[in-house]
Parts: structure tokens; C-alpha cells; sequence
């Protein structure tokens, strides 16, 4: 049998070329995430609010430990936004500049967000593979755990945590991580189920790779588009959760402050007519949700690829 | 069903058990008794009073008689730092107020909710669907302790409606505000649930079937569409309970509406752990005791659940 030479060659430039021309999962989702303007708007603005988080404290005027003892006292009068005094959001009631505090709050709740996020990510999708691959009885009792642990009021065992261990940023980024991880092990289990019984896996597994190499290696990669959609939007759950516990007093501490501190100061004193001190965090704690929202539910309408 | 009911409490009953071993433990392990203060006790009168409150027991003897007290007489032992207040009285005293309001806010976010989701979806892509999901949107990002001070400032501080805060015994000016401010985040999240779910129902081909025999369209939706829809929204309603029953602590602290939550914080910052562990405790029985109802409640709506 004679091989026709140029056949090949058209046959191999066709298959080159419909490997250039291939778009990948994560090309096509890249696409598609592009096409959805809520989405993007909301990564412009996450993506500001994170500049904003990084170089504010360079266009702050005042540090956020300084008192201003000009407006002491009379900061309904004077402490009120105004480029010309260098208090861009103006002062809280103790003549500290609202900027700076602002920068620095959502520092702090930006990373209680991530962090939460990342202990999820971590600890429930090894979690939740372990249990949905390994299966059977252990599956049985490491669901049942999950399930145990969901029921219990995580909000007052929080509390509990902080006053008992002390109220400190550790602290809250431990108890938030306990929590956080619940809900991603349970969706990363229900889609291991699904991956399982694939032919990729039963050849991993004929050919003899060990349980954790496949867990690792073939399960945990085919879960991430599931993980990242969930991750980005348990962020803003995070920062609810801590934010909550802020606004109660047994968050984060003065000096350090976040989102729920500053609006729990700025709920306190609308009586005294200082209405920015609730405005201005607000106003970043609202539009940091909606574009974690918004980019969450794009990511997640981008990766499914049943509406191709 | 019975055998379901039983099963689910088979794992309700060391749930519980294991809250009240786990918050036992941790108070424990805090740095400190509950009689450290400044000025060192002398050795007799705090040997007496450990012997008081029985801490000179072992671990596990104290332990047994903290559960056995709340298992045979639902008894939470005396206040660290009120002398003269069981935890029970404490607990007796803001109960009924958050029980109120609480149960209001519930009902006000599962009928709304519902409403909006159901006509949402029946009148899919109008004004009314559109608006129905900004709704919902917006109230996602405004949990109870953002609508708080946005309410007390509306309605207290510039149209001068309602009082900010307080009870006065439950008079209905001073509930509005704190039953709209839990509810809401949770209106719009039920909303949201029964519209896309009503979706799918209406999609879906026993609605053809129905429609297609000739049933009017009010008796499809009642009848027909209504009761599968409701599914998710009931495995909602337990996570819903829980976040609920926290935020009512928030709602206890901006109105001094002085419920269980107002004694929460209050022993938290005071370290009055005995306190603390006994609104856990009961807020965990709670929460335990309504999951239990809603697994029931789907069991007995869906019948592909079977035990």
C-alpha cells in the first residue's frame, strides 16, 4: 500500500489547523463573560475598588490615625466633605479623616472576603472530592458531619468563638474559615458524583494511579469552573459575615475598622446630622456586593456550557 | 412517615447534644473563670463559691449536670453576672418580643416573597417581571443591618412617621420597622427562588397537559403549577430561619426592641457565659427543631422523597 505523500500532509495541515482554530473551555467562557455587560461592569468597578483599596491612602490627605482638632466637636458643621479642608468623605465624630478610614475599611473587608473564599476553596473542594470520590460509608459519614455542622448557628458560635478567644482579626478569619468551607464541600461532592464513573477516571484507575493522585490531578481541575463561580460569590457573603459582626461591636477592633464598623459608626450618629459617615461606606459596601453579584453570575453563565 | 420522622430525629437529638457539648467545652477553654476580676478573691470565698456553682466538680460531672438540668427541666443554671437572674428569666424576658416580630417578619417574607415570584413568573418578561427582579436584586445587597439605619433615617429622622426604636409592650408602630428591616433581604431571595422555579413548573408538561385539556389559567397556577414550584423554596426556608433568627440580633441592638439578641450581645460583651451558652443552645434547638419541620413539610409535598 502506497502512502500518498501529499494526502498526509493535507490530512496533518487540516488537523494543525483545526487544532489552531479549537477554542477552549476556558477561551469560549472568556467570550462569553466578555458579551455580558453587567459583568464586566461589575469587574470594572471590583477592579477600581481594589485600586482604590491599594493607592487611596496616596491621594488621602490625612493618615487614617490623625485627629483633626479643627473640626473636633463641631463636625456636623465642619467636618463635612470638602476638598478644601483635604477631608474628601469628611470626618467621623472624632475629626478622623472618613477617607482614610474608608481605604482602609475596605482593605480589611476586602481581605476577610478573599480569605474566607480562599479556606472554602481549599478546604471544601478537597473536602467535598475526598467524600464524593472515595464514596460509601466514609462519604456517609462526611456528608452527614457537613450536614451536623450546617444546622448549628454558626453566627452565635462565631460570637462565642470571639469572646471567648478574644476579639482579633485572627480570630474572625479562623471562624469564618470553619464556616465558610460548608456549602462549597456539598457542591463540589454533588459534581465529583457526576465526574466519577467518566472514562478518564475508570482509565486513571485501571492504569493504577492512586486514589489522591486522581482526586488531585483528574478530579479536582474538572471542578473549577464549578469553584470559581461559587467562590467569587460566597466573597461577598464573607463580607456580609464580618461586616455583621462589625456592626455589632465584636468584629474588628479600633484602630483596625471595616466596612461593618464604619457603618455601624455611621448608623449610630444620624441623629447628629454627619450623614456622609454613613453614605460613603455604604455606598462602597453596596456596589462591592452587586459586582461580586453581578460577576459571580457571569462567570457562572459564561463556564455552563449548556447554553452554548 | 412516621419511620422518616423518626430517623430525621435520630439525628436531630445528637446534634443538639453535640452544640451544648462543643459551646460547654469552649467556655471552658476561655482564659479564666467567670469569678476572675481584678482584685484576687480570697482563696476561701472563691473555693466557696466554685462550690456554689459546683466548678470544683471534674469536667465531665459538671458537664453532665449543665445537660442533664436543660434535658429534665429545660433549667440553664444562674447568670455569672447577675446574681440574682437564672438564665431562664433572662431568656424568658426577650423571647417573647423576637418570637413576635420574628414570626411577623417571616410570614411578611414568605407571602410577599411568594407573591412576587409567582406573578413574576405568570407575567414572565413585563413591567411586572422587571420590576420583580430589580427588587430582588437591589435587597440582596441591603441585609437588616443596612435597611436599619436607611429606615430609621426615612421614616424616624426625616418624615417623622414612626419612633426609632423601642417596644412599649408591642405596639404596631414600633414593629414596622424592625419586621421590614429582617424581612426584606429575604423577601427578595424567596422572590427570586419562586420565580425561576415557577418558571420551570410552567414549562414543564403536566402544565401543557393541564392547559391543553382546557383548565382555566387560574386553576392551572393554583392548582397545578403552585405546589412543585414550592419546593425549592421550602428547602430555603431553613437556612432562611437561621439567618433570620441572627439578624435579630441586629434588629434587637438598633431598635432596643430588647429581645433575645439585645441579651446576646449584652453577655458576649460582659462575658456572661452562661447567658451566651443558653441563647446558643436555644436558638440551635430552634433552628434543629424547624429544620425538622421543613424536611417533614417536603417529605410530605413531594412525594419522590421517600425514606
Amino acid at each position: 500500500m502506497v502512502i500518498d505523500a501529499t494526502r498526509m500532509k493535507s490530512l496533518g495541515d487540516r488537523f494543525a489547523e483545526a487544532e489552531v482554530r479549537g477554542r477552549s473551555p476556558w477561551a469560549d467562557a472568556r467570550k462569553r463573560f466578555a458579551h455580558n455587560k453587567a459583568a464586566v461592569a461589575g469587574l470594572v468597578v471590583l477592579i477600581l475598588i481594589g485600586l482604590f483599596a491599594l493607592f487611596g491612602n496616596l491621594i488621602a490627605a490625612w493618615s487614617n490615625e490623625e485627629l483633626d482638632f479643627a473640626v473636633m466637636g463641631q463636625v456636623a458643621e465642619l467636618g463635612r466633605p470638602s476638598f478644601a479642608s483635604g477631608h474628601y468623605f469628611g470626618t467621623d465624630d472624632l475629626g478622623r479623616d472618613l477617607f482614610a478610614r474608608t481605604v482602609q475599611g475596605t482593605r480589611i473587608s476586602l481581605m476577610v472576603g478573599i480569605v474566607g473564599s480562599a479556606i472554602a476553596v481549599i478546604a471544601g473542594t478537597l473536602y467535598g472530592a475526598t467524600a464524593g470520590y472515595v464514596g460509601g460509608r466514609i462519604d456517609n459519614v462526611m456528608m452527614r458531619t457537613v450536614d451536623i455542622l450546617m444546622s448549628v448557628p454558626y453566627m452565635f458560635v462565631l460570637i462565642l468563638l470571639l469572646v471567648i478567644f478574644g476579639r482579633s482579626i485572627t480570630m474572625l478569619f479562623v471562624g469564618i474559615g470553619l464556616i465558610s468551607w460548608l456549602d462549597m464541600s456539598r457542591i463540589v461532592r454533588g459534581q465529583t458524583l457526576s465526574l466519577k464513573h467518566k472514562e478518564f477516571i475508570e482509565a486513571a484507575q485501571a492504569t493504577g494511579v492512586p486514589t489522591f493522585t486522581i482526586i488531585r490531578r483528574h478530579i479536582v481541575p474538572n471542578l473549577l469552573g464549578v469553584v470559581a463561580v461559587y467562590a467569587t460569590l460566597l466573597v461577598p457573603l464573607m463580607i456580609l459575615t464580618e461586616s455583621f459582626i462589625s456592626f455589632l461591636g465584636l468584629g474588628v477592633q479600633e484602630p483596625l475598622t471595616s466596612w461593618g464598623a464604619l457603618i455601624s459608626e455611621g448608623a449610630g450618629t444620624i441623629n447628629y446630622g454627619t450623614l456622609w459617615q454613613l453614605a460613603f461606606p455604604l455606598f462602597f459596601f453596596v456596589i462591592t456586593l452587586f459586582a461580586f453579584f453581578f460577576v459571580g453570575d457571569g462567570l457562572r453563565d459564561a463556564l455552563d456550557p449548556k447554553d452554548r | 412517615m412516621l419511620a422518616y420522622i423518626a430517623k430525621r430525629l435520630a439525628i436531630a437529638v445528637p446534634t443538639l447534644l453535640l452544640l451544648i457539648i462543643i459551646s460547654f467545652l469552649l467556655m471552658h477553654a476561655a482564659p479564666g473563670g467567670p469569678f476572675t476580676q481584678e482584685r484576687a478573691l480570697p482563696a476561701a470565698v472563691l473555693a466557696n463559691l466554685e462550690a456554689k456553682y459546683g466548678l470544683d466538680q471534674p469536667l465531665w460531672r459538671q458537664m453532665a449536670t449543665y445537660v442533664w438540668g436543660i434535658v429534665s427541666d429545660f433549667d440553664f443554671g444562674p447568670s455569672f453576672i447577675y446574681k440574682d437572674r437564672t438564665v431562664n428569666e433572662i431568656i424568658a424576658q426577650g423571647f417573647p418580643v423576637t418570637l413576635t416580630y420574628g414570626s411577623l417578619s417571616f410570614l411578611l417574607a414568605v407571602i410577599v416573597g411568594v407573591t412576587l415570584g409567582v406573578f413574576a413568573a405568570i407575567y414572565h418578561n413585563s413591567w411586572l417581571d422587571y420590576l420583580a427582579v430589580g427588587i430582588s436584586i437591589g435587597a440582596q445587597v441591603l441585609p437588616n443591618f443596612v435597611m436599619a439605619p436607611i429606615l430609621v433615617l426615612v421614616f424616624t429622622l426625616w418624615l417623622r412617621w414612626l419612633p426609632g426604636g423601642g417596644w412599649e409592650g408591642g405596639q404596631w408602630q414600633y414593629i414596622i420597622m424592625p419586621v421590614i428591616a429582617l424581612s426584606t433581604s429575604f423577601m427578595a431571595s424567596i422572590a427570586r427562588i419562586t420565580r425561576s422555579s415557577m418558571l420551570e413548573v410552567l414549562n414543564s408538561n403536566h402544565i401543557r397537559t393541564a392547559r391543553a385539556k382546557g383548565l382555566p389559567e387560574r386553576k392551572v397556577i393554583l392548582r397545578h403549577a403552585l405546589k412543585p414550584a414550592m419546593l425549592p423554596v421550602i428547602s430555603y426556608l431553613g437556612p432562611a430561619f437561621v439567618t433570620m433568627i441572627t439578624g435579630s440580633v441586629v434588629v434587637d441592638i438598633y431598635f432596643s426592641t430588647g429581645g433575645i439578641g439585645k441579651a446576646f450581645v449584652d453577655s458576649a460583651l460582659n462575658r456572661d457565659y452562661a447567658v451566651m451558652m443558653g441563647v446558643t443552645i436555644l436558638v440551635g434547638a430552634l433552628t434543629i427543631l424547624f429544620n425538622l419541620v421543613v424536611d417533614i413539610l417536603y417529605a410530605w409535598i413531594d412525594p419522590k422523597i421517600r425514606y
